[in-house]
């Protein structure tokens, strides 16, 4: 077996005010594949995405304990660039929020702060970005609006695109369809089957279904542990555990 | 990384430390640079008043210091008169301040309609911008002759001062009540009113008790100000260097505030002399008192646990 | 005497105090424009005090307050918009934190005298700096950091979170985020409290008594090292040390000096409302 792209070991989290929200998780990320992480809310799922690029870091007085090794290198280390780390494993947010500017402004912005001048790409990485995300047919003769002025299902794909438009390796996505119509829901997902060939797609579903229907691999999750691990194919078939069946068949959560 | 374009290339390792980016370090040291500063300002400012005015305190005998008699010329320095007046002042300012700036802000934030709203608190706001020398001299030029026309033997007293005073304070203690008003859950008011309370009854056994700290905080920060003050009541108690005899009347007599005399002494005397020093030890004595009021003040707001939601990276 | 008659006097007595208050506010302003604007005409705002300032016009006090303004927003603008970025962005919840916030409480509350003797004993004595527009506008611009400070911190803080939070998932860096997504956002709200504090600086007297204004002074200041007149302290001086002073040029200086602050006031609040409107979210 490759290496995994990213690979967690024994990992702890606590907030400030004490509260445990990740206990002893170990997991292994394999390259150009979906990746679900599913469970309950408050399981630790949107915690454990915000530690995989350190956004954790802004949670003040928070506790650590294990590693993320990303490309089999510590994303804790001191050596390590935060901003490029968060530019190659890239965050969509679960609220689409646009940046105040236009389209444009928010798909370069990422690519400005990484010091990338040149219009021309620019213009490519934008292009293409909005392509993959399929909202480019909608929004290219107006990428000069303001970003505000789009429907919600549009401002969570422009929120992919921006995310996409860094080129990242892996892109992690916090419920990317919360909130949107089923057929928005449906473009999303159908734009995540042909990213998966280009990056590797960590992703909270909205639901146990939309898990089933684009993991390849899936995890379990409840209060901060993990209960199960594996092939999407066979979990959401046959689970192992007792409680990730409850959960799977609706007794619970 | 933040000036490579190719990111896909860049490959941390473990060893090399990310390129530190100089401008950046240079800035963020800056911002805590001028963070810092608000602590070192106040810390110079006490320290260039204890420069210049510590000699006060070495240099006159305290009994002296604190006797009755203020006569510099004859080098006798007694602050007794200057923290009387400015007492009195005070006082009376926050006694007329006080109540009418609680009612104003319970006007504005239980009765009045938003339209009224809009209106008066652009215009209190104005009031807190008027400068102290414009209001200063209408009390020299306008109220002064009104008070000594209702029977007293001179306009400038004591009493104007803290008129022009409470009217200064005003926006202070109105706006501070007001917060510490609209801190009172709705549900309070709601509940009260369906058991049947009249609007009044609210305000006063519910909304008010539950205010209180804020209110007491409104005074502290009112008095606050108004012991600073200057140029108003150096225009309008009548600088007189004496303690009125303690008396129902005292406060219609003329007096004089430790601000005032530093203003109108400093520029006569010689840099160094003791009279000069004690200026600058008077000004010690305010510097003092106003850190008390403001650090109590603080602390009050701090135990009421108000969190801000402020944005921090 | 029943609840509800209670209620109807409580009620009628709470609205006439506010009347109380809120009415003399109006009466003043137009106390001063009725007895002032009698005075003003071209002369008295180009021309220099005549005659012992009994005649002629104000104009090297207003440019000297002009003067001073400018240099009151030079000192304080910088530093207080550090200070605000540092709390709102930077600061941890630690011991040196709640020092700064303490200071910055305490400067706001010590008289403007105090300052005054500050900025006779540092820069006008220690500093070697003389009575002089230096002087003065860095003892006005001290003074007007804290209200500076604490309206620029709110404005900051009014930016919502996540487009902190999404732009440094974006890999910009924290003083980029500042720069490119804060400060933009909460410029209106900063430029509001500098007016504010500009405002303030241009009507105090105590502070430049000892650092900065001259009695009289008909020629102009040729450099930052020179003194200058003072409005505020103009007009203390006609209205106190100059007998025989026609009360109309007092009253003039008088409405002068409250156009400026006022209309400083009303520009402030009229950025923060228009600016307000723009916004997109």
């Amino acid at each position: 077996m490759t290496q995994a792209k990213i690979s967690i070991q024994n990992l702890y989290y606590t907030y400030e005010d004490g509260i445990e929200a990740l206990r002893d998780i170990s997991l292994e990320i394999p390259a150009n594949e979906i990746f679900v992480l599913f469970g309950p809310a408050r399981s630790g799922k949107s915690t454990l995405l915000r530690l995989l690029n350190r956004l954790s870091d802004l949670d003040e007085g928070s506790a650590r304990q294990g590693t993320i090794l990303f490309d089999g290198k510590d994303v804790f280390a001191r050596s390590v660039d935060v901003s490029d780390l968060r530019r190659r494993i890239s965050m969509v947010f679960a609220m689409p929020t646009p940046l105040p500017g236009s389209i444009y402004d928010n798909l370069a912005y990422g690519l400005k702060m990484a010091g990338i001048r040149e219009r021309s790409e620019l213009d490519r990485r934008v292009e293409q970005s909005l392509k993959q995300s399929a909202l480019w047919g909608e929004v290219k003769d107006r990428l000069g609006a303001s970003a505000f002025a789009l429907s919600g299902g549009q401002k969570q794909r422009l929120c992919l695109a921006r995310s996409l438009a860094l080129e990242p390796d892996v892109v992690v996505l916090d419920n990317p369809t919360s909130g949107l119509d089923p057929i928005s829901t449906a473009t999303v997902e159908e734009s995540l089957y042909t990213l998966k060939e280009r990056y590797t797609i960590i992703m909270v579903p909205h639901s146990v279904q939309q898990a089933a229907r684009v993991a390849d691999q899936a995890a379990f999750l409840l209060d901060g542990t993990l209960i199960e691990v594996g092939e999407a194919g066979k979990m959401f078939v046959q689970p192992k555990d007792q409680r990730t069946e409850d959960y799977i068949t609706g007794r619970f959560g | 990384m933040s000036t490579n374009p190719s990111l896909a290339a860049s490959d941390t390792t473990e060893e090399s430390a990310p390129r530190p980016r100089i401008g950046e370090w240079i800035i963020e040291n800056l911002i805590r640079l001028a963070g810092l500063s608000t602590v070192v300002i106040i810390g110079l400012i006490f320290l260039f008043l204890l420069r210049e005015g510590g000699p006060t305190f070495l240099d006159i005998p305290l009994r002296q210091l604190f006797g009755s008699r203020w006569y510099p010329i004859e080098g006798i320095f007694g602050l007794l008169p200057l923290i009387v007046g400015s007492l009195l002042v005070t006082v009376g300012a926050v006694f007329i301040a006080v109540p009418l700036g609680l009612i104003t802000a319970i006007y504005l934030g239980e009765i009045a309609p938003p339209w009224q709203r809009e209106i008066l608190k652009p215009l209190i706001e104005m009031l807190a911008g008027i400068p102290s020398i414009v209001l200063g001299f209408l009390g020299w030029v306008a109220l002064a002759p009104l008070i000594q026309n209702a029977g007293a033997a001179t306009g400038l007293t004591a009493f104007t001062g803290a008129v022009i005073l409470a009217y200064m304070s005003l926006p202070t203690i109105i706006s501070i009540s007001e917060d510490a008003l609209y801190a009172v859950p709705k549900e309070y008011r709601d509940g009260a009113l369906a058991i049947g309370a009249t609007q009044w009854q609210t305000i006063w056994r519910v909304v008010l008790p539950a205010a209180r700290s804020g209110i007491v905080i409104a005074v502290m920060l009112g008095i606050g100000r108004a012991i600073g003050e200057t140029m108003a009541v150096m225009l309008v108690t009548g600088n007189a260097a004496n303690i009125p005899a303690l008396s129902g009347g005292m406060i219609f007599e003329p007096v004089r505030t430790m601000t005032a005399t530093i203003a109108a002494e400093m520029g006569e005397v010689a840099q160094g002399s003791l009279h000069y020093n004690t200026l600058f030890g008077i000004g010690i004595v305010l510097f003092i008192i106003t850190f008390a009021i403001n650090s109590l003040a603080g602390r009050i707001v701090g135990t009421r646990g108000a969190r801000r939601t402020g944005g921090k990276l | 005497m029943n609840r509800q008659q209670t209620n109807r006097l409580a009620m009628a007595l709470i609205t006439g105090v506010a009347i109380l208050v809120v009415v003399p506010i109006v009466l003043v302003i137009l106390f001063v424009l009725y007895n002032g604007i009698g005075a003003i005409n071209w002369e008295f705002i180009t021309a220099a005090p005549r005659n012992g300032m009994r005649e002629g016009g104000i104009w090297p006090a207003l440019l000297g307050t002009i003067f001073l303004t400018f240099g009151t927003a030079i000192i304080s603008f910088p530093l207080a918009i550090g200070a605000a970025i540092y709390l709102s962005e930077y600061a941890a919840d630690n011991r040196m934190t709640r020092m700064v916030r303490l200071a910055i409480v305490n400067l706001a509350g010590i008289p403007s005298i105090v300052y005054g003797l500050f900025g006779l004993g540092a820069f006008v004595l220690f500093l070697e700096f003389g009575t002089s527009i230096l002087a003065g506008s860095l003892t006005l611009g001290l003074l007007t950091l804290p209200v500076v400070i604490s309206t620029a911190e709110e404005a900051i803080a009014s930016v919502p979170q996540q487009f902190r939070t999404v732009s440094l998932s974006l890999g910009a860096t924290r003083w980029q985020t500042i720069r490119h997504q804060v400060l933009p956002h909460a410029l209106p709200g900063i430029l509001t409290g500098v007016i504010l504090g500009l405002g303030r600086a241009a009507g105090e007297t105590a502070p430049i008594l000892f650092t900065v204004a001259a009695f009289y002074l008909p020629n102009l200041p040729h450099s930052i090292f020179d003194q200058t007149m003072a409005l505020p302290y103009h007009l203390y001086v006609i209205s106190t040390q100059v007998p025989g002073m026609p009360l109309e040029i007092q009253y003039g200086t008088a409405l002068v000096l409250l156009l400026i602050v006022l209309s400083l006031t009303l520009v402030a609040t009229f950025v923060r409302t228009s600016m307000r409107r723009r916004r997109e979210w």
